[in-house]
Formats: C-alpha cells, structure tokens, sequence
C-alpha cells in the first residue's frame, strides 16, 4: 500500500496529468474503450467483488451507469480498487477518471485537493458499532473505550471531535485497511468499531457472527458520499453530475429498468424531453440523445440501484430514510432536466 | 655540457585533473560535467512540472499545513499530544514512535542474533540444531506475515481488560497492553536522580582506570563490589535518609479500561517482536559468517593456554570476527528501521501511519508529506551508517590494522 501511494506520487510530480487536466477526459474515455473508476477494496453494498470477480455495489454502479451512457454497455469500466489513503492521488494523478468511492464531502477535500464533488450518491452518518457482551446502549456510554477506525478518514477526526465535546476519554487504533480494522474489533483489541453508519452494516456481515454486534443509535457526523472527479473539465464534470439526477428523475418519474421502453413511447411531454424523444440534452452533455435511457437500461433508476445494493432487497437491508425521494420525506432531489 | 633541469608541470590543474577526471583526465572531468547537469535539469524538471501540474488543478502546495489542527488522536504519544496539536508535533510523535521500535528492535535483534549464532556454533548438537532451525524457519517468512502472526497470536492469547491477568495487583496484562505503575517524583526526585547520575559517571571512571592499570601495568582491579556499592548503595542509602523519591500511581479498573499507571500498547510488543526475531535471524548468521572467518588457530590458541571456550570467544574471536561483522551488521540495522513502516498493518502509530497515512489524507498534500518522510528515513539511515562506520573505524584501530 505504501508503495502504491509512493508509485501514485512519483507520477503526480512526474507530470504524467499534464494531459490529465485538459478538457479532454471524455474523449481520452472514448479512445481507451473503457471507463476508470476508482472504487474501495471491498465494502459490502457499496463497491466488493464477488467470488467471479464481478464488481457490485451502489458505488460501483454508479460507474456502470456513467460507462451505460458513454458507451451504452455497462461492462466497459475498469475497477481500480483503491485504499482510503490512496483515493485522492489516483484521481489527482489521472489513474482514475472518477472516483466512486463512499468518500464523504467536506469542504476542505473539495477546495484543497484539485478535485470536486459530483453530488451526494447515499446520505450517511458516523456511528458505532459494539458486541452486545458490552450491554452498553448508547455512545454516551464509551467512556475510556478502545477504538478501532481505518486511517486516513473523515472517522478519525470526528471520533475525536465526539469525545472531547462529550468529556470523555478513549484510546484509537488505526489501521491501514478497512479489513484490518474488522479484523482487530473481532480479535478483542477495542471494544468498539467506528466508521459510517452503512460501512457498520455491511462490515458486520463479514464478522464471524454478526448477531454478536449491535449498531448503536447514535448518528455523530453528517456524511454525504459521492463521487469526485478532477477539476479543470466542466463538461465531464457536468456529465458525472448529471448521470446521477437522471437516476433520480427516473426514480420520479416512474421509469424503471423493466418500462423504459414503454415510457419513451407515451406522449407525457416531461417523460419525453428526460427520455430524448424531445429535444437535446444528452447532445449538449457531449453524449447521444437517449442517454437517460441508456443509464436506466444499464443500471436501473435510483431508487432500484438502492433496493439491489444497500436497501430492502440485498443483505444490508438499510432503510431508505433520508435517501428517499424529497417528496417522500428523503433529501434526494434533483433539479429539472428541461 | 650543461644540462638544463626540465621545468616542473603545472601542479594545480594536474591535481584538478586528478580528483575530478580520474585515470581519464580532461576527457573524464567534460563526462562528469554532462553528467550532472543532466540529473540538474531532470530535477529541475519534476520540480517545476509538479508545480505547474499542482497549480493548474488548483490543489494546495507548499509547507504552510503543519501549522493547521491536525484534529485526530494517537495511541501512543511520547511528547504530550492532543487532537488540537498540529500537523508538525504530530510529524514529531510520529517519527518518535518510529525510533522508539527502531532502538528497541535493533538492541532486541542485536543480542538475539548473538546468542542464536553462538548456538549455531556450538558444538553442542541440540543447541547448534536449535539455531539452525530457527535462522531457517525465520529468515524464510515475509516479515509482514510475521508482524501479522505476532499481533494476532498475542491478541488472541490475552483476556479482555475485564479478565486481565493481574501481577500481583500491580501490573495487568490484557488485550489492551501492559499496564504498569507510574512512577511520579516527590519532593527529593532531583537530589535522588543527581545521586544516580553521580553513581554511573563514577563506576565509568572507574572502569576506564582498571583497564588502562590492566594494559599499562599488568595489574587487574576487581572492580564490581566498588561498582555495585556506587550504583545500588548509594542510592539506597539516600532513600533510607530522605525517604522515597517517588510514589507509584497504580493502575486501576474503571469503565473499559485502566485508568492511571503507564501503559505498553500490544501493537509495540507485537511489532518490536516480529522486527527483532526476524532481524535477528540475520544478524545470526552474519555473526556466524564474521566468526568462522577468524582463523581456527586463533580458538586453538586460546585453548592451549588454558582460556575458557567462553573467554577464548569474548577476548580474542569476537574482537577480530567484529571487523567483518560490522558492515553488514549496519544493513541489518538499517533494514529494521525501514521495515518498521509495516507498522500501519497492525496500527501501531508510526511516522508512516500517522503523517504518510493519516496526515496526507486529510491535507490531500501527498507530494511534500511523501518528501518530508523519505527525507526522514534517508536522515535516520545515513546517522545509522555514520555511527556504524565510527565504530568500524575505533574498531579497526583498536586492532591495529
């Protein structure tokens, strides 16, 4: 891992993005064949590989969507699987063209790093996780407790912010990779394993037995995940901006990855200027007219995207709540495609 | 007939000519002036290119970071550290950790790797077996799989803080580490740390007056009940006139944890464990290598007057197998520093985890933390040979070569 970070900063101050930073990434895409999308190591319903090596996840599909729309064909995307450490200078040195990689907004990332943030793909919040041994029910009960967090987070800062404002003490283990970190909480090393409140649940799947472990209610940081891309190409910005509100529109509106085809045919004049049968918006984007067609064939809308990787119909069975629909109490909103 | 004394060559550009050209003279000295100012311009170039790069994509440069909040806390600390210290104090805790497992290991390696060699030359069967096994064994596995297995294997061998094995009652060994009493100074601490100190300095002096009465005259001093009276006598004899300097605070069970005391993390043992084992196993047989290159005469000699095998090694093998040990024996040093940056597998807080690791990702400046921690391994490694090479050097002397 230090090898890659070291590899990656050579070619940063090697000048290998002097290409990187021209207005170029789309057709540098179109050239390669394939789109290069920088995802985790392995988090369950976000971005993990299977036994085949296929790549599933929220994350991931949000790469499968963008690659739908370029190429409309959702295989075309290479997974760089990247540590959190690594994330910022493979997407700086031009080894990614997106990052997707449950990476939490904050201002200082998004001004300081040369880099912007697309949009918000899943609402997240910082909780704690505990073996039930502990009978411990809330945060406000880990006094002096031993913390397990992965390096390299927004986690570590916020564990520490939680704790000071609250007067109470604790002692934290960082560990390079999520998997070490799992594996630490399990070996007995601290009593407690901090990390976003979905990470808590997909990672308890990994643990020998998961109803040994509870997720504690307390919710101690705002964490809006989504995708970054290098600064300096507004029109690939836009395209990465505007791949996940077509997502959500879809959602909106109805069209799903089984009816897409019918709704392009009614006569709903909304249904036909998000569909392409009107007007030209996916040309003005620098793709083809139907390309919300194309993401919703390859991915689904967003709220099917959720059900399969993090919702209802996978593992993680994680409740929609505040990444509903705005008009279904959520905050997911995306401004009109007119 | 006179002959005239031919005139002397111009000295100074015949030296010049030397020291830079070499056998190859001027030809040698226009080579060596290409060269450098080629690596010149290809430094010049990544450094102005990176700048540019950095510019263009709007990402912060420059030093200006290490005085901002560094916002998150560290595990083991050797210089006070709170969440609202800066980037810079955590680079300095970072680096003290660091050369905390570095010196630790590298002692730790240094006589287990004695101690296996001699066992290897043993001509004890069992014992030669022994080492033989472990340098194989150990010297064959990746040192991350080994720092992996000691971490794992003393976690899982440890009870939870709840069940901890209690020394009687004043030390506890649990998953969380070795808690210990913490001593803390009262009112004579200074007085008493000034005896000590004056305890030490004394028996040095005396050592150094035995062994220069044994090389000049011949004559040996018994020097350890004078050294022993100076280092544990006379400190004794202070605590029983002004009572004890200092007090211990015990470490107490509360909540999760232990409160109070001093505290010896798991990650340090772990990593200090797997480091010197595995360093060890070199130095083994590089000390094997330095001894068996001392002539077999030499041992024979020792025997036919009468020397112990013990003495024989200590007086008269080691000091000469030390000149061919102490090059390599540097690579070895060296090589456990830099492996200690595997610490971050096991979250041991190292200059690596906590500023490489930590740090960079929260600044995004990967290109001067990158630089600032090579720089830090480069400077710990060439004081390393620096003190090694002294060594040599006295070594060597010493023998007269």
């Amino acid at each position: 891992m230090k090898r890659v970070t070291l590899a990656l900063t050579l070619a940063l101050a090697a000048g290998l993005t002097a290409e990187a930073a021209d207005a170029q990434t789309l057709k540098t895409i179109k050239d390669r064949g394939m789109l290069s999308c920088g995802v985790s190591q392995g988090l369950p319903g976000f971005s993990s590989p299977d036994d085949k090596g296929n790549w599933t996840g929220l994350d991931v599909d949000v790469c499968r969507a963008i690659a739908g729309a370029i190429f409309n064909d959702a295989t075309k995307v290479k997974y760089v699987p990247l540590s959190a450490k690594d994330r910022f200078t493979a997407l700086q040195s031009g080894e990614v063209d997106v990052l997707s990689r449950n990476t939490t907004w904050t201002i200082s990332r998004d001004t300081s790093l040369g880099a912007n943030f697309t949009g918000v793909t899943y609402y997240d919040g910082q909780g704690f996780m505990v073996k039930k041994s502990l009978k411990v029910n809330s945060a406000l009960e880990l006094n002096s407790a031993s913390v397990c967090v992965q390096t390299g987070t927004t986690t570590e800062q916020n564990l520490a912010d939680y704790f000071k404002a609250n007067n109470m003490k604790y002692e934290v283990i960082a560990f390079g990779t999520n998997d070490e970190t799992v594996k630490a909480y399990e070996a007995g090393r601290c009593d407690v394993f901090t990390t976003d409140q979905s990470g808590l649940y997909a990672n308890r799947l990994k643990l020998a037995n998961p109803g040994d472990h509870m997720v504690l209610p307390e919710i101690i940081s705002k964490e809006p995940l989504g995708p970054m891309v290098r600064h300096g190409d507004d029109q690939w910005f836009d395209i990465v901006k505007w791949t996940l509100f077509a997502m959500i529109t879809a959602e909106e509106l109805g069209v799903t990855s089984k009816n897409v085809d019918e709704k392009a045919k009614q006569e709903n004049p909304e249904l036909k200027r998000v569909l392409g049968t009107d007007g030209n918006f996916g040309e003005q984007l620098g793709l083809t007219k139907d390309w919300v067609v194309r993401i919703v064939k390859a991915v689904g809308n967003y709220g099917e995207v959720f059900d399969r990787n993090v919702g209802a119909g996978s593992p993680l069975a994680i409740n929609r709540g505040v990444n509903n629909l705005w008009n279904k109490g959520g905050l997911q909103y995306a401004p009109p495609i007119r | 007939m006179s002959t005239e004394a031919r005139k002397p060559p111009p000295q100074i550009a015949l030296k010049i000519r030397r020291v830079l050209g070499g056998k190859t003279g001027w030809n040698g000295i226009a080579v060596q002036f290409a060269f450098a100012a080629i690596l010149g311009w290809i430094a010049y170039e990544i450094v102005s290119n990176a700048r540019a790069n950095l510019e263009n994509q709007h990402i912060a440069a420059g030093f200006g970071f290490l005085g901002n909040n560094a916002g998150f806390d560290v595990n083991q600390t050797l210089i006070s550290y709170t969440g609202s210290d800066t980037f810079l104090r955590v680079f300095v805790v970072g680096l003290l950790n660091t050369l905390v497992v570095s010196v630790v290991g590298i002692v730790f390696a240094t006589v287990i790797g004695f101690i296996v060699a001699l066992c290897r030359l043993s001509p004890n069967w069992l014992l030669s077996r022994v080492g033989e096994i472990y340098v194989e064994i150990i010297r064959n596995l990746p040192v991350l799989f080994q720092i992996l297995f000691w971490y794992l294997a003393v976690l899982a061998a440890l009870p939870n803080p709840r069940q901890s094995i209690s020394l009687l009652g004043l030390a506890f060994v649990s998953n969380r580490g070795l808690v210990i009493p913490r001593p803390i100074g009262e009112s004579g601490f200074e007085a008493f740390l000034v005896v000590l100190a004056l305890g030490i300095v004394a028996s040095l002096a005396l050592r150094i007056y035995a062994r220069r009465a044994l090389f000049q005259r011949g004559q040996v001093i018994r020097i350890w009940p004078y050294v022993l009276g100076l280092l544990v006598g006379l400190p004794l004899v202070m605590v029983l006139v002004s009572g004890p300097p200092f007090t211990f605070e015990l470490p107490q069970l509360k909540g999760f944890n232990f409160a109070g005391g001093s505290r010896i993390i798991p990650e340090f043992v772990a990593l200090t464990l797997a480091l010197s084992t595995y360093t060890a196993a070199f130095i083994a047989e590089i000390v094997r290598a330095g001894i068996l290159s001392v002539h077999s005469g030499q041992m024979e000699a020792g025997s036919s007057l009468g020397l112990s095998r013990g003495t024989t090694l200590r007086l008269i093998v080691v000091p000469q197998a030390m000149r061919v040990i102490v090059p390599p024996l540097t690579n070895q040093y060296l090589n456990l520093t830099k492996n200690s940056s595997l610490a971050v597998a096991i979250g041991y807080p190292d200059l690596v985890s906590v500023f490489a690791g930590t740090s960079l990702s929260q600044t995004g400046q990967a290109i001067e933390i990158i630089a600032m921690t090579m720089g830090v391994y480069l400077l710990i490694s060439l004081i390393t040979s620096a003190v090694m090479s002294v060594y040599g050097w006295r070594l060597s002397r010493s023998l007269g070569a």
